[in-house]
């Protein structure tokens, strides 16, 4: 027999869909078998920013052809509320006035979506126009918060910055995303008996959609169900925005009794959904001779739309992250979730994280030109230290820090030095093309930042034939989580992974679930799961001891065999024989993450389990005549702990971090004057493309990285640290069009970098470096 | 007034009346019920409604079903003969080259196409010729490699 099962841990498998992926057999929520007497809902949605809503007359929608049901506030029986922190801002549909452009006024169900489309035009709404405000530098003149302004504070930031020997002062502008996952919004409500619903959700958290649909029907939350096998992306773009759909289909499902599917058209989602929080950072820093920081002083505004949604997280996640690898003996650090008249924004990989070591970079950048330094020299002489230098602003001691030892690797294998000098050389010999380079690392903390949420059960049962059906609280959104729980399934029981059946979140099997988010979600929902597997396997040794009258440790799991004592069992035989004995085969399993707590009223605890870090170096090439661009080659060296899957770890850290550089280059959301979204198409607005990879590509997991704190396998998180990654080819453009001035001026190239922005910077640095 | 059209589906002739305006993606999707073929962007930009059309790539987001009267069509759900995958198939699922799954159909449908178009494309025109296909998850990587892969393959079966 061999010695090691097919599927264990630390094992490159393949994703558990990717057989149904490409022979077209996968089944999304849009794809399921249509329910004969199926109804399909649109939403009918505000056409201007901020507006009392004078009338709204839906006798034309209602009188529509295949129109069978029109609903609005006045139908709601519960709460017209689905704000996901109860902060009872973010309506169903809007009652008395409008708050953004696209913001849900009421919905119809009609008998093909093309009818219900069509329907919703005809509403007949008037409005009376109020004060918007459109945009972050608007917002910060109006100061209206969404959540209350939060604080962090070490030492005295304002002595020390005064006290040293160099200071200055900046400020940089941050776009938003689009996550632009592949399968849109989609939900599918089926009615059951009584006050049953089911619903079918293209969700990452399963448990808030069940609530907010009891919470707008005013049911309990044991008559909803809510299932999700897979979805077509998210990207946090799914954690609260599914609920705006899920709750209207489930609406008009019980007022119908019939099944309601909604699927917004793309325009549609991109208009309704909130996005990544655009930010505006005002950044003072002062520094010594050597360019070691002395203390900082950050104010971080952020545009959070309408409603607080997850903005309150999303800010704290940014502040924590303001320091990422460098110590700041004193620092204050301000966050303003300011409220705009725009979608409220979201989730996005990364949570406020990219946004906040973005200004980090720059501040870094500025004191290298300040003193006319390579970046990365001062990058290394403000890291955290191992035993001292490693308290962060909110009072954390970093434990695990290993940023020097992967910058120090990273830069000798890619050739940091050697190349930065032949690009000197490069740059000196062509007048128009330049090239530039950057290496930036990555910090990014571990758990949700909110304490309650570090929480995960599983459901495990093995059936009489050796078979074993695996359900936990997360959601498979491509991330290849269902593969990587099986994976640690299959090696506790150690049974090859094909006998591990994954099945579709739902919140009849596991309940009060966290959202699959903060990249945590192996973390958690694989340790609940070996823990239900450890619980169900406890009791087949102690009834193979009892029954064959063996000590405990004469029974061991071999790769699909069990030894007692002198003789070995296949698994399914001894499965058998236990149920023969009357054993229980099911088990659920539990874990909350520990050592983590953070006081917000004084700023200090250990928000963080522990850090996830990597480090990339980027080269491009911009041309100077037209602003264009292209990333010639990119190296990383990134921190997964100990792998749960390579395979799907180096997928993670390559999407992610094509997926930073769209957001810090191509995509450009852009809003007219009064209050729209312009992009709001693939054809505006521009993702990555294949050609936009860099021609060369290397990716490379840290090795002999177990993790230190005791998690799955010693794995460590992978989800949104690599997006981060791609700070580096910012920095690599800034460094190209920084040459243009004899790298004595910082380009303070804002993100996101296109063309126009990088000829504008070109322009900018000519004149200040007096070259024109 | 609904029309009626014969055409080739994954081998099997089908006659259906049809509205006018009926694109081709809901009639396979939602009457022919192969919903391997998706719908991302609705505009003919990202791809996942790639099938063929008398051999060619095409989005059938942006074709009327009457279009496609008497031609000659595979989708994704076609390519396999039986239970044997098409070795694009096979490649995407050995070279990690999907993950969401979403854009996956509408990749190895481009995939073949090229193949078809090109032999054994070196990666560069492997990525040029990609670029009517989103995929937000991946970076590409796998995709192409899978796509490298898959034309060796069928080049040495053809």
């Amino acid at each position: 027999m061999p010695d090691q099962i097919k599927g264990g841990v630390h094992q490159a498998v393949v994703h558990d869909s990717a057989a149904v992926h490409v022979s077209g057999q996968a089944v999304f929520v849009d794809d399921m078998a249509e329910p004969r007497d199926l109804l399909h809902a649109y939403i009918g949605v505000s056409e201007r920013p901020h507006a009392k809503i004078r009338q709204l007359d839906l006798a034309a929608v209602g009188a529509a052809e295949g129109v069978c049901c029109v609903v609005s506030a006045g139908d709601i029986a519960g709460q017209n509320d689905i704000s996901p922190t109860h902060t009872m801002d973010e309506p169903v549909f809007a009652e008395a006035a409008t708050e953004f452009i696209g913001q849900p006024l009421f919905a119809v169900a009609a008998q093909t979506r093309d009818q219900a489309r069509r329907a919703v035009r005809l509403a007949a709404v008037e409005y009376s126009d109020l004060p918007a405000v459109l945009d972050l530098e608007a917002a910060l003149a109006d100061e209206t918060l969404v959540v209350p302004a939060m604080e962090l504070k070490r030492g005295d930031a304002d002595a020390e910055i005064a006290a040293a020997a160099h200071s200055l002062k900046g400020k940089i502008r941050i776009g938003g995303q689009e996550h632009f996952y592949l399968e849109g919004q989609v939900s599918m409500a089926v009615p059951g008996e009584g006050d049953e619903m089911t619903l079918y959700c293209s969700t990452q958290h399963p448990t808030e959609i069940q609530q907010s649909v009891a919470r707008v029907l005013g049911l309990a939350a044991n008559a909803v169900n809510v299932r999700t096998r897979r979805l077509g992306g998210a990207f946090g773009g799914k954690e609260t925005q599914a609920a705006m759909f899920a709750t209207v289909a489930a609406l008009i499902a019980r007022k119908t009794g019939r099944p309601v599917k909604i699927r917004p058209d793309r325009d549609d989602d991109m208009v309704m959904t909130g996005k990544r929080h655009d930010f505006m950072a005002e950044y003072e820093v002062g520094f010594d001779d050597d360019g070691h920081i002395l203390g900082v002083r950050y104010r971080l505004a952020s545009n959070c739309g309408y409603s607080a949604d997850l903005s309150e997280a999303i800010n704290r996640r940014a502040l924590f992250h303001l320091d990422n690898c460098y110590y700041l003996p004193s620092a204050a650090m301000k966050g303003l979730p300011l409220k705009t008249n725009r979608p409220s924004n979201t989730a996005f990989r990364g949570f406020g994280g990219p946004q906040a070591m973005l200004v980090a970079e720059r501040v870094i950048d500025e004191i290298a030109f300040a003193l006319g330094q390579d970046p990365l020299e001062i990058r290394r002489r403000n890291f955290y230290g191992s035993s001292e230098r490693n308290i962060t602003p909110y009072h954390q001691t970093i434990e695990d820090n290993v940023i020097p030892e992967i910058v120090s690797e990273l830069a000798e294998s890619a050739d940091y030095v050697g190349r930065r000098a032949e690009i000197a050389r490069y740059n000196s010999d062509s007048p128009w093309l330049k090239k530039g380079i950057a290496l930036t690392p990555v910090k990014f903390g571990i758990a949700f930042t909110t304490k309650y949420l570090n929480q995960a059960g599983a459901l495990v049962h093995v059936y009489t034939d050796g078979s074993i059906h695996l359900n936990h609280g997360g959601t498979e959104m491509g991330q290849g989580l269902m593969t990587k729980v099986a994976q640690v399934v299959a090696e506790e029981f150690q049974v090859d992974l094909d006998h591990v059946k994954i099945t579709a979140t739902s919140t009849d099997k596991v309940p009060n679930t966290s959202a699959t988010a903060a990249s945590s979600s192996s973390d958690l929902n694989g340790m609940a799961a070996r823990q239900a597997a450890q619980t169900i396997k406890a009791r087949l040794i102690d009834f193979a001891a009892k029954q064959y009258e063996l000590p405990p440790d004469q029974i061991e799991f071999l790769p699909n065999r069990v030894r007692v004592g002198n003789q070995e069992f296949p698994f399914p035989d001894l499965v058998h024989q236990a149920y023969m004995a009357r054993v229980s085969l099911s088990a659920t399993g539990f874990y909350k993450t520990p050592k983590i707590h953070f006081d917000r009223q004084t700023g200090r605890g250990r928000p963080f389990y522990y850090f996830a870090y990597g480090a990339a170096v980027s080269e491009a090439t911009i041309d100077t005549l037209t602003g264009e661009y292209r990333i010639d080659r990119v190296d990383i060296l990134h921190d997964v702990g100990r792998s749960l899957n390579p395979a799907i770890d180096l997928g993670q850290i390559e999407g992610g971090f094509i997926q930073g550089v769209g957001w810090l280059t191509s995509e450009e959301l852009v809003w007219g004057e009064a209050g729209e979204l312009l992009t709001h198409a693939p054809s505006t607005y521009k993702i990555p493309v294949c050609s936009d990879r860099p021609r060369d590509f290397r990716m490379k997991l840290l090795e002999g990285a177990a993790n230190r704190e005791n998690t799955i396998y010693a794995s460590k998180a992978v989800g949104e640290p690599p997006l981060m990654l791609a700070i580096s080819v910012l920095h690599a453009l800034s460094d190209a069009v920084a040459s243009v001035g004899g790298h004595r001026v910082c380009p303070r190239l804002d993100p996101p970098a296109t063309p126009e922005c990088i000829l504008a910077a070109v322009e900018r640095v000519r004149s200040a470096a007096g070259h024109d | 007034m609904a029309v009626q059209i014969s055409l080739q589906i994954n081998g099997r002739t089908v006659e259906a009346e049809v509205q006018p305006n009926l694109l081709l993606v809901d009639f396979l999707r939602q009457e022919q019920r192969l919903t391997g073929t998706h719908v991302g962007c609705d505009t003919a930009q990202c791809g996942a409604c790639t099938i063929h059309l008398d051999g060619r790539a095409v989005k059938s987001c942006a074709i009327l079903t009457v279009q496609a009267d008497g031609a000659r069509i595979t989708t994704i759900e076609g390519l396999a003969s039986g239970a044997e995958l098409h070795p694009m198939q096979r490649a995407f699922h050995r070279h990690h080259g999907l993950q969401c799954g979403f854009c996956t159909p509408g990749m190895v449908m481009a995939g073949v196409s090229i193949a078809e178009n090109h032999g054994t494309p070196d990666p560069a025109v492997i990525r040029a010729e990609l670029e009517g296909n989103l995929c937000r998850c991946t970076g590409y990587h796998n995709i192409v490699k899978a796509i490298a892969a898959g034309a060796r393959e069928m080049a040495g079966r053809s």
